[in-house]
């Protein structure tokens, strides 16, 4: 647009991370693993993106994950067509996308990668919401295999020595779970060091998140959302160790080189909620031409707020608190307290909230946070309306001149 | 120096020609399919009716859902932005501006010098937008510009809802089954609009003087139960149609170097 002339940079090239394409390399090799599980005599978990994933890799056991493969299907542009295929099965547009394209995908071998590998059992847990409950009930069903719900209750302020006594006996009971339906037994020491690893690999994320905190930034939320994947998917494991610790010096080496992702970055963002994946190179674009850099989102750092409660001397009891105290099983003001932090750290000019038709967990209580944060931390916040993978719900002119006239807002002020 | 400003709206387009913060001239047509062209055509169109020459006018900022369109713009710049800048040269206490365009309504509040301190806009339904009462005059089979005067003369106004424009347009069509009078049903829906767009303000929580722009502005029945919901007077300058292009003209005076 003529508004925001474009900033050519003939050293495009040089501001690429290049680790880039080994961690494409994991990612495909991973799913190729996944895939053939059976052929290797292994056994496959599907498994929510905040469930208790260590004890399956210490059990070998290869982590499934719907909301990656959700992530995937929606970066692919093909969230709308899997949607409305889950309408025409009956669900309603309402329910969350990433379950509605799960579900859909299914019977169909659909999506980027023909579809998941069937699995042997689910683990559910709903410290992230209470859709997944329902999903995965669903998915039980339909592949007919037994499903272990890990429940979290909700933390209002500080969690009850019950709710925490609560969720560390469910830890003995998930263990059970997984012997009677792997039919091996859980290896202690491995279990140890899963959980070793998987600290070792948020502490290591949280260093990576944190060199946004730079100027200029040498990475933005786009290029987490990209690398979530790993602290997701393989947690636990030390390929995610080994790629992150490479990440972490290739982006250190960027700030000694003073290489910055947006070209003469003004501003510093931070937004709140799943990305739009189909929209995201578009947002990416959009944001660059105004100068603005999104430094830090609430979403990817949820991988690695928890870090400090895990003890490894008792990693599976620390570790069922751990899993309970994650972002969206907390209050607005843990929220806000978490926002406030993060503003300070990143050097925060502006906050853009994704209203989330999907998500209810996190897009409810967003105004009122907006509040908060105008008020107490005069920090300005833009709401916008989209999805996460249903294209159907995203309205680009819409979008396009909110975020214009917030930028025009923020430069004028 | 003479500037100029183009608003293209989604259902009109709109352009103003400044001379040092003076109206010469305003004109509105209609956007059609081309955005780009409805553009160039009421701009052409008021350089000719005010007799001059192109090279006279120094800068153009466009502005609207159009505003990429317009190729010989020196800048293209948000209609929240020339709203703003729009209401502060008419009228410079302006505190808040209250704007129904055709897809969006918007809520804005100014800080001293006419800059914007804070916005809000309407989420995705159209209603309590310039499309829904579109919809709704389409429904009712009457003339959008006989709105404002017909809910004037309703006794009870209809309850509709203002979630959903498609809720809300069924809900009508089945008032009118009911046999409710045009008015009432009219009325209805001005209350249903103004609650939508009340929200908004809220949400800025706009001060007093508050001017109402857009073409909606123009809609009696509406403006009465804005005033009415908000508590509040509303200013209407006679150029509300066109305050975003006057913005943007005032705009593209500050831009010239
Ligand atoms: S509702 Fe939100 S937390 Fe739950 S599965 Fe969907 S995106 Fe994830």
């Amino acid at each position: 647009m003529i508004d925001n002339p474009k900033i050519t940079d003939p050293e495009k090239e040089k501001r690429k991370i290049k680790c880039v394409k080994k961690m494409k390399e994991i990612m495909t090799s991973y799913y190729i693993d996944a895939k053939t599980a059976v052929q290797n005599n292994k056994k496959v978990a599907w498994i929510t993106s905040g469930g208790p994933v260590e004890p399956l890799i210490a059990m070998d056991i290869i982590p499934v994950y719907p909301e990656n493969h959700g992530a995937m299907i929606g970066a692919g542009k093909m969230g709308a067509d899997l949607c409305s295929k889950a309408e025409d099965m009956g669900y309603s547009r309402d329910l969350c996308s990433y379950a509605r394209a799960d579900i859909a995908a299914s019977p169909i071998n659909g999506g980027p990668i023909g579809g998941l590998p069937k699995p042997d059992m689910l683990v559910c847990s709903n410290n992230i919401c209470g859709t997944v409950v329902k999903w995965y009930e669903i998915q039980a069903r339909y592949y007919n295999v037994p499903l272990f719900i890990f429940d979290t209750p909700f933390i209002h302020s500080e969690p009850s020595p019950e709710a925490l006594k609560y969720v560390k006996r469910q830890m003995g009971e998930y263990i059970t779970f997984l012997e009677e339906h792997s039919g091996r037994s859980l290896n202690h020491d491995r279990m140890k060091e899963a959980g070793i690893l998987a600290i070792r690999a948020q502490n290591l994320w949280q260093e990576i998140l944190d060199t946004a905190a730079n100027r200029p930034a040498p990475m933005t939320a786009f290029d987490a959302f990209f690398h979530l994947a790993l602290i997701v998917t393989l947690r636990g494991t030390s390929t995610v160790v080994d790629y992150y610790t490479e990440l972490l010096a290739e982006l250190k080496e960027r700030i000694s080189l003073g290489i910055g992702m947006v070209p003469e970055e003004k501003y510093r963002l931070l937004w709140d909620n799943l990305p739009v994946w189909y929209r995201t190179r578009w947002l990416s674009d959009k944001l660059s031409s105004h100068r603005a850099s999104l430094v830090a989102d609430t979403y990817t750092s949820a991988w690695c707020g928890t870090t400090h409660l895990y003890d490894e001397n008792n990693i599976l009891e620390s570790m069922a608190v751990a899993y309970s105290s994650v972002y969206l099983n907390i209050s607005i003001d843990r929220m806000y307290e978490i926002i406030r932090g993060m503003i300070f750290k990143y050097g925060i000019n502006g906050m853009i909230m994704h209203s989330n038709r999907s998500c209810k967990p996190y897009s409810f209580g967003q105004y009122d946070l907006q509040k908060m944060i105008m008020k107490n931390l005069k920090i300005p916040v833009l709401i916008i309306e989209a999805d996460m993978v249903d294209e159907r719900a995203f309205s680009e002119s819409q979008t396009e001149t909110r975020i214009d006239a917030f930028m025009e807002t923020l430069a004028s002020g | 120096m003479i500037t100029a400003g183009i608003d293209i709206g989604s259902i009109t387009t709109k352009a103003a020609i400044l001379r040092d913060g003076e109206i010469l001239g305003t004109r509105v047509g209609f956007t059609g399919y081309n955005a780009g062209s409805a553009g160039t055509a009421v701009y052409l169109g008021l350089m000719k009716e005010l007799g001059l020459d192109e090279s006279s006018v120094k800068a153009i900022v466009s502005t609207g859902y159009g505003r990429n369109s317009v190729k010989f713009a020196t800048k293209a710049v948000t209609e929240i932005t020339c709203h703003a800048a729009g209401a502060h040269l008419l009228s410079p206490g302006i505190k808040s501006i209250i704007d129904i365009g055709g897809q969006d309504s918007k809520a804005i509040l100014l800080g001293p010098d006419g800059r914007v301190r804070d916005f809000a806009m309407n989420d995705k339904c159209a209603a309590g937008t310039g499309r829904f009462l579109e919809v709704m005059a389409r429904a009712l089979e009457i003339d959008l510009d006989e709105f404002g005067e017909a809910s004037l003369k309703s006794d009870t106004p209809a309850v509709i809802s203002s979630i959903c424009t498609v809720f809300a347009e069924s809900e009508v069509i089945s008032l009118i089954s009911r046999g409710d009078s045009r008015e009432n049903i009219i009325a209805g829906i001005h209350e249903s609009v103004a609650s939508r767009v009340t929200a908004l303000a809220r949400r800025v929580n706009i001060a007093d003087p508050v001017m109402m722009t857009g073409g909606v502005a123009k809609n009696i029945g509406l403006v009465t139960a804005l005033e009415k919901k908000l508590n509040m007077k509303l200013i209407i300058s006679e150029h509300a149609q066109v305050n975003g292009a006057i913005g943007a003209a005032q705009i593209a005076a500050g831009i010239v170097v």
